[in-house]
C-alpha cells in the first residue's frame, strides 16, 4: 500500500463543516443583536455563558476517559470556532473560548492530575469560568521575560509574587493558568484553584472589549504545590504561537462582521443619485477589505494546521498575527470611513468593531488555537 | 481536511525548478537585461529543452494527486512551477518557448493536422491594440471571410514574445457591431504576408522578453485557422454568455501571472537577507515588537504579505483544480500579489541603499521586472473593480 501523502486541501471536515453551521447560528442569533447593549452596559448578556454551554466546545479535546468527547486537539478546529463566534461578538467570543483555551494548554503539557482537574472542572453542564493568566502591565510585555515570579522552596513548592492584566472573569474564575518567570526553568505554567490564598483582583476598564469582565490580579505571597507546574514538556514558544493564531482568529471574524455590515449599508446608501458603492472609491475599499480578509484566513488556516500536523508554526503563528494587527486595524478603520458620520455614532456597530479590534496588539496568550 | 501544505510531488517539482533557474537563469539573468536584444537568448533553447515541452510538464503535473474529491492538479503545480522559475528571471521565463502565452488557446481546439502544419509550438498572444487594454471588447481590428480565407485588419501592441514566437494568436472581431460577442481569435503562422511586426518596446524591466508592436493588412489565414467555435451568437444574452466563456479563461491565467510575482519578491527577500546577513540581520520570527529594529520591523511586513499573496495564488489555483469557480479568488490573488511584489521588490531596493540601487547586484532589477506584474494580465485597478463587482453584487454597468 503506497503511502498517503497530504494534499493542499481548504475543505473542513465533516465535523467541522457541522460545528461551524450550529456555531454560526449561535452568532447570529444570540451574539451579533445582543452586541450593542452588551458593549453599552459593559457586561455581558444575562445567561449568555450558559448558553454557549449547549455548543459542547469544552467536551471536544477532553478524552472520553474524563467525560469528554475525545476529538483530540485540533488547532484548526479552534480557529475555525473563534472566527465564527468572533463574528458575533469579540468580547463573548473570547469569555466563551476563555475556559477551553485553559483545558487546551493543559491537555497539551499538564499532568494526568491536572487533566482530571480541568475535566471535572470545566466540562460540565454549567458554564464554569477560567482563564489564562499571562499578560501584565508593562509597556513592551515580553513573555518569556516576566516580571510575576515564581520562587522554588526547598520542598518543592512555589511562591509566586507579582502582577497580571487582563485576565478574564477574576474572582469569579474557578480555575486560573497563571504565568511566572521561574529563574533557571523560564516562563512556566501554574494552574491554581481560584480561591488560592494571596491572589486579589480589580475591575479593569478598556477601550473596547467592554463586555468582558477582564481584571487586574495582584499575587502576593501565593503558596501553590509542586503539583500545580505545567508538565516538564511545556514550551512557551509553541504557546505563544497558538496565542497569535487564536488572536489572528479572532480579526478575521471580526473583521468578515465588519465587511458583512459595510455591503448592504454602501449598497443602499444613496448620495448624487446613486448607491455611494457604484463608486471605485468606495468599491476598491470594499474590495481591499475583501482581499485581505481572505488572506488573513488563509495565513490563519496555515498556521493552525501546520501547529495540528506538528510542525513548526512559529513563522506563520507570527505573520499571520502581524497582519491580522495591521489589517485588522486597517479594515477596523475603513468601516468606520465607509459608513461616514454615521459610522462614528454609536447607532452603528462598526464604532464598537473599531475600538475591538484595536485589542488584537495587545491580547497575548488569552485564547489559544 | 484544511492542510496548506504543498504535497510532495509538487515541492519536488519546485526544488528541481529552483535548481534550474539557480544554474540557468540567473547566470544569464544581468547579460540579457542589459543586452535587450531582439533576437532569442542563445542559452535559452538549450535551457527550453531541459524544462521539456509545456505540455509534457503539465501531464506529468496533472496526477499530482487527488484524495476523496480534493485534487491538487495543473492549475497548483502551474503556479508554483511559474514562482519558480521567475525567482530566476521573469523576463527569462517569459521568452521560453514554453511558456508562449498563446499555446494552451491552441493546443486546446487544434486538430493534429494543424499542429503538424503549424510546426513548433511557440504562439504569442495579440489582444491589446492602442485604444484597447484593459476593455478587451473594444478591440477594433477586424476578420472577414473572404472564400476559404479570413483576411485580418488592424494593429496590435505589447504583444509579448511577438517578436520572437513561431506563431501569434490574434483577437479580431467578425463584426464591429456585435460587440464582444463577434470576437474571435485566429492563429496565424509567422511568415503569413500581411502580418508585419513593426516594432519592439523598449522598457523600464524584463528586457530580456521581447514585447513587440504587430501590424495586420489584408493578413489572409486558411478559414480553419479560426480557433474555436466559428459561430456569432444570435442573441444578446446568449452573446453576453459566450464572451463570458472567453473572459473566463482568464480566470486560469491570472492566478499564474500572480505567481510570477511571488518568484520576484521571494528573489528580492532572499537576496535582501543575504547582504543582511553580512550584517548580522537574522530574522527570527519569534520577537517582540518592542525590541525590533526599524529594518526588521519593515522586512516582517514584507514576509507576513508575500505570504498572504502566496496562500491567496494557491486558494485561487486549488479552486480552478477542482472546478470551483474561481473569478473572484483569481483577481484577489492577482491584485494582491501584483501589488505586493511590486512593493517588496522597491523595499528590498530600499533597505539594501546603495547596493540595492547599483547594478552590482540584482535587487534594482526585481524593482523594475516586477512593476510590469501589477499591469498586464489586468492591471491593479481592474483587479480591484472585478472583486468589488463580485463583492458587492453589482454589474458592469453599475460600477464601472
Amino acid at each position: 500500500m503506497s503511502e498517503t501523502e497530504l494534499l493542499f486541501d481548504l475543505t473542513p471536515t465533516e465535523e467541522q463543516q457541522m460545528t461551524r453551521e450550529v456555531v454560526q447560528r449561535f452568532a447570529r442569533e444570540e451574539m451579533a443583536s445582543a452586541a450593542r447593549p452588551a458593549d453599552e452596559a459593559g457586561a455581558l448578556p444575562d445567561g449568555f455563558l450558559l448558553k454557549t454551554v449547549d455548543l459542547g466546545l469544552n467536551f471536544m479535546p477532553i478524552p472520553e476517559a474524563l467525560g469528554g468527547v475525545g476529538a483530540g486537539r485540533s488547532p484548526v478546529s479552534n480557529v475555525l470556532n473563534i472566527e465564527d463566534l468572533a463574528c458575533g461578538d469579540m468580547s463573548m467570543a473570547i469569555a466563551a473560548l476563555a475556559p477551553l483555551s485553559v483545558i487546551n494548554c493543559v491537555m497539551d503539557y499538564g499532568s494526568d492530575l491536572q487533566k482530571e482537574t480541568v475535566s471535572q472542572t470545566l466540562a460540565s453542564a454549567d458554564f464554569t469560568p477560567a482563564a489564562m493568566a499571562l499578560m501584565e502591565p508593562v509597556i513592551g510585555f515580553d513573555a518569556r521575560q516576566l516580571k510575576t515570579k515564581a520562587v522554588l522552596l526547598d520542598d518543592g513548592s512555589y511562591v509566586i509574587e507579582g502582577a497580571k492584566s487582563m485576565v478574564a472573569f477574576g474572582p469569579d474564575a474557578k480555575l486560573l493558568l497563571v504565568f511566572a518567570d521561574t529563574g533557571e526553568d523560564g516562563t512556566q505554567g501554574f494552574l491554581i484553584s481560584g480561591d488560592t490564598a494571596g491572589i486579589s483582583f480589580a475591575r479593569e476598564d478598556y477601550m473596547g472589549l467592554r463586555p468582558l469582565p477582564l481584571y487586574a490580579m495582584a499575587l502576593e505571597n501565593v503558596a501553590v504545590p509542586a503539583t500545580a507546574r505545567l508538565g516538564p514538556d511545556f514550551d512557551i514558544k509553541r504557546v505563544l504561537s497558538l496565542g497569535r493564531i487564536a488572536t489572528a482568529a479572532l480579526a478575521v471574524g471580526t473583521c468578515q462582521a465588519v465587511l458583512d455590515y459595510v455591503i448592504p449599508y454602501v449598497n443602499e446608501r444613496i448620495a448624487f443619485g446613486e448607491p455611494i458603492s457604484n463608486r471605485q472609491a468606495v468599491a476598491f475599499m470594499v474590495a481591499d477589505m475583501a482581499t485581505e480578509i481572505e488572506g488573513l484566513r488563509l495565513m490563519v488556516y496555515r498556521a493552525a494546521a501546520q501547529a495540528e500536523q506538528g510542525l513548526d508554526c512559529t513563522r506563520m503563528a507570527f505573520l499571520a498575527h502581524r497582519n491580522a494587527v495591521k489589517y485588522g486595524m486597517k479594515i477596523g478603520t475603513d468601516g468606520v470611513q465607509l459608513l461616514g458620520g454615521h459610522g462614528f455614532t454609536r447607532e452603528h456597530p462598526v464604532e464598537m468593531w473599531y475600538r475591538n479590534l484595536r485589542a488584537l496588539a495587545t491580547l497575548d496568550g488569552m485564547l489559544l488555537a | 481536511m484544511i492542510n496548506l501544505e504543498l504535497p510532495k510531488k509538487i515541492e519536488d517539482t519546485r526544488a528541481l525548478l529552483r535548481q534550474f533557474s539557480e544554474g540557468g537563469l540567473r547566470p544569464i539573468s544581468r547579460k540579457y537585461d542589459l543586452l535587450e536584444q531582439k533576437e532569442m537568448p542563445q542559452e535559452l533553447y538549450e535551457l527550453a529543452k531541459l524544462l521539456g515541452g509545456g505540455g509534457n510538464r503539465r501531464a506529468a503535473a496533472s496526477d499530482a494527486g487527488s484524495d476523496g474529491g480534493n485534487r491538487n492538479a495543473n492549475n497548483m503545480s502551474m503556479v508554483v512551477s511559474s514562482a519558480e522559475i521567475c525567482w530566476g528571471d521573469v523576463g527569462l521565463f517569459l521568452a521560453l518557448p514554453n511558456v508562449g502565452l498563446g499555446n494552451a488557446a491552441v493546443s486546446a481546439v487544434a486538430s493534429e493536422e494543424q499542429k503538424q502544419e503549424w510546426g513548433e509550438l511557440f504562439a504569442s498572444m495579440a489582444i491589446t491594440e492602442p485604444g484597447a487594454g484593459s476593455d478587451s471588447a473594444a478591440i477594433k481590428t477586424t476578420a472577414v471571410l473572404d472564400g476559404d480565407e479570413w483576411v485580418i485588419n488592424g494593429e496590435k501592441i505589447f504583444v509579448t514574445d511577438g517578436y520572437r514566437s513561431k506563431q501569434v494568436v490574434v483577437w479580431a472581431s467578425l463584426d464591429l457591431k456585435l460587440g464582444k460577442a463577434a470576437i474571435k481569435s485566429f492563429l496565424v503562422p509567422k511568415g503569413t504576408p500581411g502580418m508585419t511586426v513593426t516594432r519592439v518596446e523598449h522598457k523600464l524591466g524584463i528586457r530580456s522578453s521581447d514585447t513587440a508592436q504587430i501590424v495586420f493588412e489584408n493578413c489572409r489565414v486558411p478559414k480553419a485557422n479560426l480557433l474555436g467555435n466559428p459561430e456569432i451568437a444570435k442573441t444578446a444574452e446568449a452573446r453576453k454568455k459566450a464572451f463570458g466563456g472567453v473572459m473566463q479563461t482568464f480566470d486560469n491565467t491570472r492566478p499564474m501571472v500572480a505567481a510570477q510575482a511571488l518568484g520576484v519578491a521571494r528573489a528580492a527577500l532572499d537576496l535582501t537577507y543575504e547582504l543582511l546577513g553580512e550584517k548580522g540581520v537574522e530574522l527570527d520570527f519569534d520577537k517582540n515588537y518592542h525590541q525590533m529594529s526599524a529594518v526588521e520591523n519593515d522586512l516582517y511586513d514584507l514576509e507576513a504579505d508575500y505570504e498572504t499573496a502566496r496562500l491567496l495564488v494557491l486558494k485561487a489555483a486549488w479552486m480552478a483544480d477542482n472546478k470551483q469557480p474561481n473569478s473572484k479568488n483569481a483577481s484577489m490573488s492577482k491584485a494582491k500579489a501584483g501589488r505586493m511584489g511590486n512593493q517588496v521588490a522597491l523595499k528590498c531596493v530600499e533597505i539594501c541603499g546603495q547596493l540595492g540601487y547599483s547594478k552590482a547586484h540584482l535587487l534594482e532589477k526585481f524593482a523594475r521586472d516586477s512593476k510590469i506584474i501589477d499591469i498586464y494580465e489586468g492591471t491593479q485597478q481592474i483587479q480591484q473593480l472585478i472583486v468589488a463587482r463580485q463583492v458587492l453584487g453589482k454589474s458592469s454597468s453599475e460600477l464601472k
